[in-house]
């Protein structure tokens, strides 16, 4: 978007001021239900006759803490205290598209950098409209009234709250391009705010999807084919139905569920179905099918997303050239709360009560699998206890609306572990070949890195990469910081017959494991350090020469304490600027984690207390990967089951973590992923520094090192 | 019928005594915020009370509670005002939230038996509770600042 927001305004028939997002009238598709469709419904900000101020809050709370750091957008430039503001979870509607993704999407550390221009101004907005009315009512000039804690003050100190003053704001023209608050005025933006969502999260009464209950609810439990693209062929319930509390055992398109008056019996009876599978076109899958399928694939030329120079000449011409392939496995999310999904189906319209990253892909799976019109659909956005990109997924809606529509009563469907990891959308598996080229006098002048896998996209928004490379492909690929006069980045789709989804950071820590543990190698090969190799090619990237000397200062690189070893990584994605030194030691000859380090240039922060916490939580995402991450796949079943043989990281594991933040005033960059990708390079980068070892698979239990 | 002791209160249900304490709390007797995360005591997201005791909810049948005394998050104070509770606000340690019901009622078994744990205490009473946001490191902070607070630092 290159003009600012246009807003509207509207006395709400509660009475109170409105502000939603202008739109033109024809690209309105995406809206609420039938009745549902005013202005409220759009709204960011409601501001209530009784002082209420509701902000609803288009992006979903995975626990990234938008519920908070949104709210604050507002709250500074409306000019409240952030407690004063009530939030809501926003229903689809074109107005909460997502800028930079095209939809209402929460993925892709885009949150804050969506919101960043819109909310604030959307704040400012409200808060002209209400000074212009109290001075109205005044009759001063509103220029010489100010605005103290959801109180408007007249040059004389008259005071009218802004509930006072929302019915005549509601009925003045709305501005345009109401003027933002410079940085040196923030109150709010910048200084650590406590979380919203922890008071409910600590003592049970926050409501995940899983426990959203309404009245005469029927649950759910589905058996889906063991083998990923398998059907059901034949089944025999008898059993099943009759045991206690079962209601019905019905077959939906993603399986047969057992429905009961209680979740657990549910489950129970839907060990006695007799089913008999079609194994569908996966029958043979496995992980050697995979690995092979890639390598095959990995000899045709990808779709180029980068080229500077002649990387090809330049390595023919070189006489020091290296080359590596490097391999990574399918991965599972593995939210802690399994999928599920609360429907009720009535003849006037469908309510789904969900976790979801993705309202209006939600809305439309669940009006298509019910048989209504969009308009039809209500989606109520719960909190998600986990998203991950799991939950940009909606491959568990339709059953739950068909089991709803079936019982015609409302059906909570939830998925056991077990479910959840086998039928998952797992991170694409790389076969990943990269080379690099010196000249005589040992300079890097070529960088050729060649990406084999397959395309989440493809299946997802494939209008994306119908003529172009799929740019969540070749992120930290395409990117490629070090100044080499030659650079060449191609990505080669290979679909490998199963769903691939989106992964926290999603294909960033795919390819920075190869970018930076490859650079690694290329500095060991000229005896050089790999901290003063990476420094010299950086010196056109101020913003990453300063969190690489913040992190490598802090951590001491290079000086480990006696026994530890040292790896370094880095990287810019979702516009933020990280490097991370990893420092690690042996233990019976396993690989322990005994500090990570983490600095980082995200331009101006919001909330720097959950970019603290974003940096821990994705270090520690990265570390699970790293150390046990692995998916295999045998006749097309996935045999991890649960959290026994999917390890994750656990207390026990858990290494101290010290994060740096740089005071910037650049624009906002995302930070719920990036720091998960430079785990593993930098891990790795230290056992090399330990062991002597490169390891170019992961995970690290591969090499017996976890 | 079976009675039960929750959160001080006594309550009958009419379930099979093999049915999991998780699922009775949730489904049955509606106090959610009890968690399932993995159905085999792996994940300790439904860790609750059971005689004061640290036990997972999806591995317990409530024909084998008895009138021992269950204590859920919902019932681990009234206000929020539980030392853990307090420190877990203090530090803001949930993110997603979905594992800290289990990880609060884990860290203040852990405190009722040993007032000032060590590290290597936090670690083997812990390491149960999975959190997939990876809190742990304000888990581990929050259950020492907890430790002060209960002692009245």
């Amino acid at each position: 978007m290159s003009a600012n927001p246009v807003f509207v305004s509207r006395r709400t028939f509660v009475g109170g001021l409105v502000i939603a997002l202008g739109l033109p009238a024809c690209s309105s598709k995406h809206q609420g239900a039938a009745g549902n469709n005013s202005l409220e419904s759009s709204a960011w900000l409601r501001i209530g006759t009784d002082d209420s101020i509701t902000f609803q809050c288009d992006r979903s709370e995975m626990g990234q803490g938008v519920y908070t750091s949104l709210a604050m957008l507002i709250a500074e430039e409306l000019g409240v205290g952030l407690q004063k503001i009530k939030v809501e979870f926003a229903p689809p509607g074109d107005q909460f598209h997502n800028n930079l993704l095209g939809g209402q999407v929460t993925g892709g550390s885009t949150s804050v950098r969506d919101a960043w221009e819109k909310l604030r101004r959307a704040g400012a907005t409200a808060r002209h409209l209400l000074i212009t009315a109290a001075a109205a009512e005044w009759d001063v000039d509103a220029r010489s009234c100010r605005v103290e804690d959801g109180v408007i003050v007249s040059p004389s100190y008259e005071k009218l709250r802004f509930g006072q003053v929302a019915d005549a704001a509601s009925r003045l023209p709305v501005p345009k391009d109401v003027p933002l608050k410079p940085r040196s005025e923030f109150t709010l933006i910048g200084q650590p705010q406590k979380r919203k969502d922890t008071p409910s999260k600590i003592d049970g009464s926050a409501i995940f999807g899983i426990d959203v209950r309404l009245p005469d609810m029927l649950y759910a439990s589905l058996a889906q084919p063991p083998m990923l693209g398998g059907s059901v062929k034949t089944f025999n319930d008898e059993k099943a139905r009759s045991m206690p509390g079962i209601k019905a055992v019905i077959l939906t398109s993603s399986g047969i569920a057992v429905i009961a008056d209680s979740w657990w019996r549910a489950r129970q009876a839907r060990d006695q179905l007799k089913i008999e599978w079609d194994a569908g076109p996966n029958a043979a899958l496995n992980d050697t099918t995979i690995s092979q399928l890639l390598r095959k694939g990995a000899a045709g030329a990808g779709r180029v997303a980068r080229n500077d120079g002649d990387a090809a000449a330049a390595i023919k011409g070189s006489k020091t050239v290296y080359r590596a392939d490097y391999e990574l496995p399918l991965l599972a999310h593995a939210t802690l709360e399994p999928q599920n999904c609360t429907t009720d189906v009535r003849p006037d319209g469908v309510d789904i009560h969900v976790p979801t990253q993705v309202q209006q892909i939600a809305q439309a799976a669940a009006a298509k699998a019910a048989g209504v019109d969009l308009g039809k659909v209500r989606v109520h956005t719960t909190f998600l206890g986990g998203g991950f990109g799991r939950r940009l997924e909606v491959d568990f809606i339709p059953a739950a609306v068909e089991a709803s529509k079936a019982m015609k009563r409302p059906v909570k469907l939830l998925w056991t572990r077990e479910d959840d990891m086998t039928h998952d959308a797992y991170r694409p598996p790389a076969f990943d070949q990269v080379a690099g080229a010196f000249d005589d006098k040992g300079k890097l002048v070529a960088w050729n890195l060649h990406l084999t896998g397959p395309s989440i996209t493809a299946r997802m928004f494939p209008a994306v990469v119908e003529k172009a490379v799929d740019p969540f492909a070749v992120e930290a690929a395409a990117n490629y910081l070090y100044d080499v006069p030659n650079v060449h980045v191609d990505f080669q789709q290979q679909e490998i017959g199963i769903d691939v989804g989106y992964w926290r950071s999603v294909s960033h820590a795919l390819n920075c494991f190869v970018v930076e543990s490859f650079m690694d190698e290329l500095a060991f090969s000229q005896r050089q350090s790999p901290l003063e190799f990476r420094k010299a090619l950086l010196e056109k990237q101020p913003r990453m020469l300063k969190v690489l000397k913040l992190v490598t200062k802090e951590a001491y690189y290079g000086y480990p304490p006696k026994g530890c070893y040292h790896g370094l990584a880095v990287m810019e994605g979702y516009g933020t600027y990280m490097a991370t030194v990893a420092e690690i030691f042996l233990q019976n000859g396993k690989a322990k984690i005994r500090r990570m380090y983490c600095a980082l240039d995200c331009g101006q922060q919001v909330n720097p207390d959950t970019v603290v916490a974003q940096v821990e939580s994705s270090i520690n995402f990265g570390l699970s990967a790293l150390m046990w991450g692995e998916i295999n796949i045998q006749n097309g079943r996935v045999q991890q089951t649960n959290f026994d043989r999917y390890k994750v990281l656990r207390m026990d594991d858990a290494a101290r973590i010290d994060t740096y933040v740089v005071d910037s005033e650049e624009a906002p960059g995302g930070v719920g992923e990036p720091a998960t990708a430079l785990v593993a390079p930098a891990v790795c980068n230290a056992i090399y520094a330990a062991t002597g070892r490169r390891l170019r698979s992961l995970p690290l239990t591969r090499h017996g090192l976890a | 019928m079976t009675k039960l002791n929750v959160n001080g209160k006594t309550v009958e249900v009419d379930v099979e005594p093999e049915m999991p304490l998780l699922w009775v709390l949730r489904d049955t007797l509606g106090l959610t915020g009890t968690k399932f995360g993995c159905g085999m005591a792996l994940c300790g997201a439904c860790t609750v009370h059971l005689d004061g005791q640290p036990v997972r909810s999806c591995q317990t049948p409530i024909g084998s509670v008895g009138d021992k005394p269950v204590t859920t998050i919902e019932g681990l104070s009234p206000d929020r005002s539980h030392p853990v509770q307090q420190a877990w606000i203090e530090l803001d340690v949930p993110q997603c939230g979905y594992c800290q019901s289990g990880q609060i009622m884990s860290a203040s078994a852990l405190l009722a038996s040993k007032p000032q744990p060590s590290d290597a205490d936090i670690d083997s009473a812990m390491a149960g509770n999975i959190c997939r946001c990876g809190t742990y490191q304000r888990i581990r902070a929050a259950i020492h600042r907890a430790a002060e607070i209960k002692s009245g630092a």
